[in-house]
């Protein structure tokens, strides 16, 4: 759906605002229900048990001993599945191992019992016979053509030959030439950059609740970011038709891409169809650390060059990524989008997708973004500065605009990157004074956004309020963005609808809530579904009128006689034709159904002040501010805390946030006091600017914002710390001991 | 599992003594962790909270003794031992939340001998004494002496600890406690350091004692540090003398939090630090 009338800017009444979410009351004293909150009668717990090995041969599996514990009703291992379908084969292996467990914390078997501890008794009763096999956690050693390899005949044709066989594919973007533009540049920089695998952190941990009864029907009760997704794969897996399997998703305690696939599901389902009982599993945090998805770790090689007056003449970067035991790594979105913010003749990038002894990468928001721009905008900084050049200036001189052929193949439609630069440019924060050990560092950041498969049906109830009905989780308030449009669009106010997440029976296929997708998927569906419902009513009223539908409008949540030659006639307002439709044709409803395409590509700069201690290497972050466009931000709160949040997972992986393997590839830091994402003491508020430059591809002209916040941090932060601190860092976490030793040796 | 609440230090002894898998329960921060995360799995679990003095601090020969229930928050509220021992009360401060200060213990911080522990060192420093109760009746033991390494004490079967008695605060003396962590709080002592410095009338140092915390398998007392600021001004060269010995008397290892360089480096850092501000204190700044 198009912008609608792009040469005039539309006056909003509702969309702007900043009401109160609707699920606000829930969630703050405590009534929300999340995954964990559910209960059924006669429900079972289910447990996991977990592979102490980062890499081991299965040889055989006991569970006669805990299958005769009293208490236990199921034991289930990866021969109550059989053979799968190809597409969720891999999720399968995960889900529980097959042959081999390719990495610390790799489910192995499950019971269900009547209470925890005879659930945790019953694992312990499980025995396992493993043979250890060698094993490599890290991207580079993972390549090495004697490194060990997890899986035979995996590589795709893409990878040379002779290269390890963990090395998956390899993807290529780009045009120009390389070699050419290098030797326009007066410098040409080349560096190696290493980031850690980090964690998506959300707060509540992966939880469901799962029933199956003896005619083969299923009921999942689950957090997720997308129950139709689950419902799909969990039918693949246990052979079930997808209408036989009814999802519905609990509230959710954050996901950042980390709950768009399947972990315990297929598990809890089989569980109670063995043992005829509800069942719930719930995971702990070491479980959420050891074995859902972090994103990849990287190693990223970049070669820039760059004229003195900080014109960019080449850029290349060949990414390896590790993705953990199975293909799939962010590394092609890595690759597609680092170079994304400029518009450069020459530009190439070069993925590699390795596989280690790991939990599989999940998706964490603008997956594979952040780490190519951490290492590009390092680069870029480190020429500016060596030419005594504004970083802001080199950056607005190569940015991209309108027209620009992006570096990953499509030419650009209306974008906002040099409006995110001239917003920083003249911002307050730019010319603020630094004081000792202090430095400010400034990157871009891009990313994709996405559409995808949309379903919602909005209904208008006989006394004239209005339920509108969607298919996804709502995990950065988007009941309240979908409620801001629907009353927008009908004219009516905001507290006149009840947006209503619905369960996989009540709609059509819905795409999982990610790539930044909901606010502009659903949204322009929402708005598509409120115009059917308005011609419809619009009908009626011309219905009672006598009088030809298209002589009336509606406006101000009416319908109106369009002109002096339709007649004259008093509005109907929505309650008056809700109260009158069963004598005019029944129940009122608009519904839309959509694959969404066009959704706007978003971009951002941040600026950032630190201060490093240089007797302990330790940073403070002083001040931050994001600058982003949203498009047209239909609630700007929920809009600003994307940003935030963005910006302070970014700061995470960029100080301390790191996946810690010790020499036997065992996890050392499976919890939160070794995993160290910030707390609130360690943030400064994180301030925002919101830029609107409308997406084509909305009626609204809203972007996605949640993922283009994550993009730009850890560049930034780089940046301003190797600014404050005298030595480039290179290496993400940039922890007290790194940050130490690099001045020290520097000094 | 069994829970018992004695009223009487004679119940709990009674109450623990022969019974294996047994555990005390003060603030419980360190044991319901434990118990939630199926690293034990006690047999009986004995509050000490309702015993009469467990929860209270009491003046006793110009010190204070602190019972062994008495939580940080509730140091942080009596004016009489921030005026006198502001380091281990700043130590006991800064163990986990603020929900956690609530409940956590000192008593409790030493019991469970974790190197990193926060307020040893500033206990340690403080000279600070454990009253300790058991089967063969009450004894007293220095709070160095307690920790015997990672997770180990030197309480007997059947012992536990029922106050921590901080001696008289001396005339011109003051004590400050530091830690480094990555983050700004809810986090573990990479290293940990407190320091009691007592001054004589032309502002020398006339006693001192450092302790570190979290770069050895107990915490150290650092008497190299001590006798090289004895009869000195705290100046450049003090600290620098300071700082060297505490990086020298640290045994620290390579871990997840942190290298032995770095742990050694941070602990002659901190050392300078935290010497300057108990100076600070000894000279009457209550800042």
């Amino acid at each position: 759906m198009a912008l609608d009338d792009s040469k005039k800017t539309r006056e909003f009444k509702v969309v702007g605002t900043r009401p109160d979410r609707p699920d606000g009351i829930d969630k703050v004293t405590g009534r929300a229900r999340f995954g964990a909150d559910m209960v059924a009668p006669g429900m079972l717990t289910g447990r996991v048990l977990r592979s102490p090995h980062a890499h081991a041969r299965i040889l055989r599996i006991d569970t006669s001993r805990a299958e005769a514990l009293p208490g236990v009703k199921a034991v289930v291992t990866r021969a109550d599945f059989g053979a799968v379908p190809a597409h969720v084969a891999d999720i399968m292996e995960n889900c529980l191992a097959g042959e081999k467990a390719l990495y610390d914390g790799h489910a192995i078997a499950a019971v269900a019992a009547v209470s925890a501890s005879v659930a945790r008794q019953a694992l312990r009763l499980i025995e396992v016979d493993y043979e250890v096999l060698p094993h490599v956690t890290d991207v580079d050693e993972a390549m090495k053509p004697d490194a060990p390899v997890l899986h035979e005949g995996r590589q795709q044709e893409t990878v040379p030959p002779g290269m390890s066989g963990n090395v998956i594919s390899r993807c290529e973007f780009g045009h120009g030439d390389i070699e050419a533009g290098l030797k326009q540049a007066d410098r040409v920089i080349e560096r190696t950059y290493r980031t850690a695998a980090t964690h998506q952190g959300y707060i509540e941990p992966h939880a469901c609740l799962a029933t199956m009864t003896a005619d083969g029907q299923g009921e999942l009760w689950v957090c997720t970011q997308g129950h139709y997704m689950v419902r799909n794969t969990c039918a693949a897996i246990l052979g079930m038709d997808q209408g036989r399997l009814r999802v519905t998703a609990s509230e959710i305690g954050g996901g950042f891409g980390g709950k768009t696939t399947v972990f315990l599901e297929p598990v809890a389902l089989m569980l109670a169809r063995k043992s005829g009982r509800p069942v719930r599993m719930v995971m702990s945090r070491s479980e959420v650390l050891r074995a859902t998805g972090p994103t990849a770790s990287t190693s990223i090689d970049v070669r820039i060059g760059m004229t003195k007056e900080g014109r960019i003449t080449a850029g290349f970067a060949e990414l390896r990524f590790q993705g953990g035991a199975w293909p799939g790594s962010p590394v092609g979105m890595g690759a597609m989008s680092g170079f994304a913010p400029y518009d450069l003749e020459n530009v190439k990038t070069v993925g590699w997708d390795v596989v280690t002894n790991r939990p599989k990468a999940a998706a964490y928001r603008a997956p594979g973004a952040p780490m190519a721009a951490f290492a590009i905008e390092s680069a870029i900084d480190e020429l500016a500065h060596g030419f005594g050049l504004d970083p802001l200036e080199v950056r607005l001189m190569n940015g991209a605009d309108e027209g620009t052929k992006s570096s990953y193949g499509p030419t650009y439609p209306a974008i906002g990157l040099k409006a995110t630069l001239e917003a920083a440019k003249s911002h307050p924060h730019w010319t603020a004074p630094l004081g000792k050990n202090q430095g400010r560092g400034v990157a871009c950041g891009f990313w994709f956004n996405f559409g995808g498969d949309t379903s919602v049906s909005l209904s208008v109830t006989p006394d004239g309020t209005v339920t509108l009905t969607e298919g996804n989780p709502d995990i950065g308030g988007s009941r309240a963005a979908m409620t801001m449009m629907a009353a927008e669009e009908l004219g009516i106010p905001y507290d006149q609808v009840r947006t209503v997440i619905a369960d996989t029976g009540a709609l059509g296929q819905n795409e999982v809530t990610h790539g930044s997708r909901v606010t502009f998927s659903v949204g322009l569906a929402t708005i598509a579904a409120a115009r059917a419902a308005k011609a419809e009513m619009c009908r009626r009223a011309a219905r009672v009128w006598g009088i030809d539908p298209d002589a009336v409008e509606w406006e101000d949540g009416a319908a109106r006689p369009a002109g002096p030659n339709a007649g004259k006639f008093p509005p109907m307002t929505i309650r008056d034709i809700a109260a009158i439709a069963p004598k005019t044709g029944g129940p009122i409803s608009g519904h839309h159904e959509v694959m969404a395409e066009g959704a706007g590509v978003s971009f951002a700069t941040h600026m950032v002040d630190v201060e490093v201690d240089p007797e302990t290497g330790a940073t403070k972050i002083l001040r931050y501010t994001v600058f982003q466009d949203a498009g047209k931000a239909v609630h700007p709160s929920y809009v600003e805390g994307q940003f935030q949040g963005g910006a302070v997972q970014g700061i995470g992986w960029a100080l301390n946030e790191e996946y810690i393997y010790g020499e036997d590839g065992i996890l050392q830091n499976a919890g939160f006091l070794d995993y160290r994402i910030p707390v609130a003491s360690d943030l400064p508020m994180i301030d925002t600017v919101i830029l609107e430059i409308p997406n084509p591809g909305h009626p609204y002209g809203v972007r996605g914002v949640g993922e283009t916040s994550i993009v730009p941090p850890l560049a930034a932060i780089a940046n301003a710390v190797s600014a404050a601190a005298g030595v480039r860092m290179t290496q993400l976490p940039m922890s007290p001991p790194r940050v130490l030793a690099a001045i020290q040796a520097g000094g | 599992m069994r829970y018992e609440a004695p009223r009487s230090v004679e119940e709990a002894v009674t109450a623990l003594a022969g019974q294996t898998g047994a555990h005390v329960l003060a603030g419980g921060t360190d044991l319901l962790v434990k118990l939630r995360s199926e690293m034990i799995a006690p047999e009986l679990i004995v509050d000490i909270k309702r015993i009469a003095g467990m929860r209270e601090i009491t003046a006793e020969e110009g010190g204070w003794r602190i019972g062994a229930a008495v939580s940080g928050a509730e140091m942080g509220e009596h004016e009489g031992l921030c005026a006198d021992w502001p380091g281990v009360v700043e130590a006991a401060e800064l163990i986990g939340s603020t929900q956690v200060q609530g409940r956590a213990t000192i008593a409790g911080n030493l019991c469970n001998a974790s190197p990193a522990a926060d307020s040893v060192p500033a206990m340690v420093a403080a000279s600070a004494v454990a009253r300790i109760a058991g089967p063969e009746g009450t004894r007293d033991l220095a709070v160095i002496d307690v920790p015997q390494g990672p997770g180990k004490t030197a309480l007997g079967p059947g012992e536990f600890i029922t106050s921590i008695f901080l001696p008289p605060r001396g005339a011109r003396s003051g004590d400050a406690y530091l830690r480094f962590i990555p983050r700004t709080e809810m986090d573990i002592a990479v290293v940990g350091c407190g320091i009691s410095l007592s001054l004589d009338e032309a502002g020398r140092i006339s006693g001192a004692r450092v302790a570190l915390g979290a770069v050895g398998p107990k915490v150290i007392l650092v008497e190299a540090a001590a006798e090289a600021l004895k009869h000195r001004a705290l100046d450049a060269g003090a600290l620098d003398d300071l700082a060297t010995a505490c990086a020298r008397a640290a045994t620290p290892i390579d871990d997840k939090r942190g290298t032995a360089e770095f742990r050694r480096h941070v602990a002659g850092v901190l050392a300078r630090r935290v010497a300057v501000i108990a100076e600070a204190r000894a000279k009457g700044d209550t800042a």
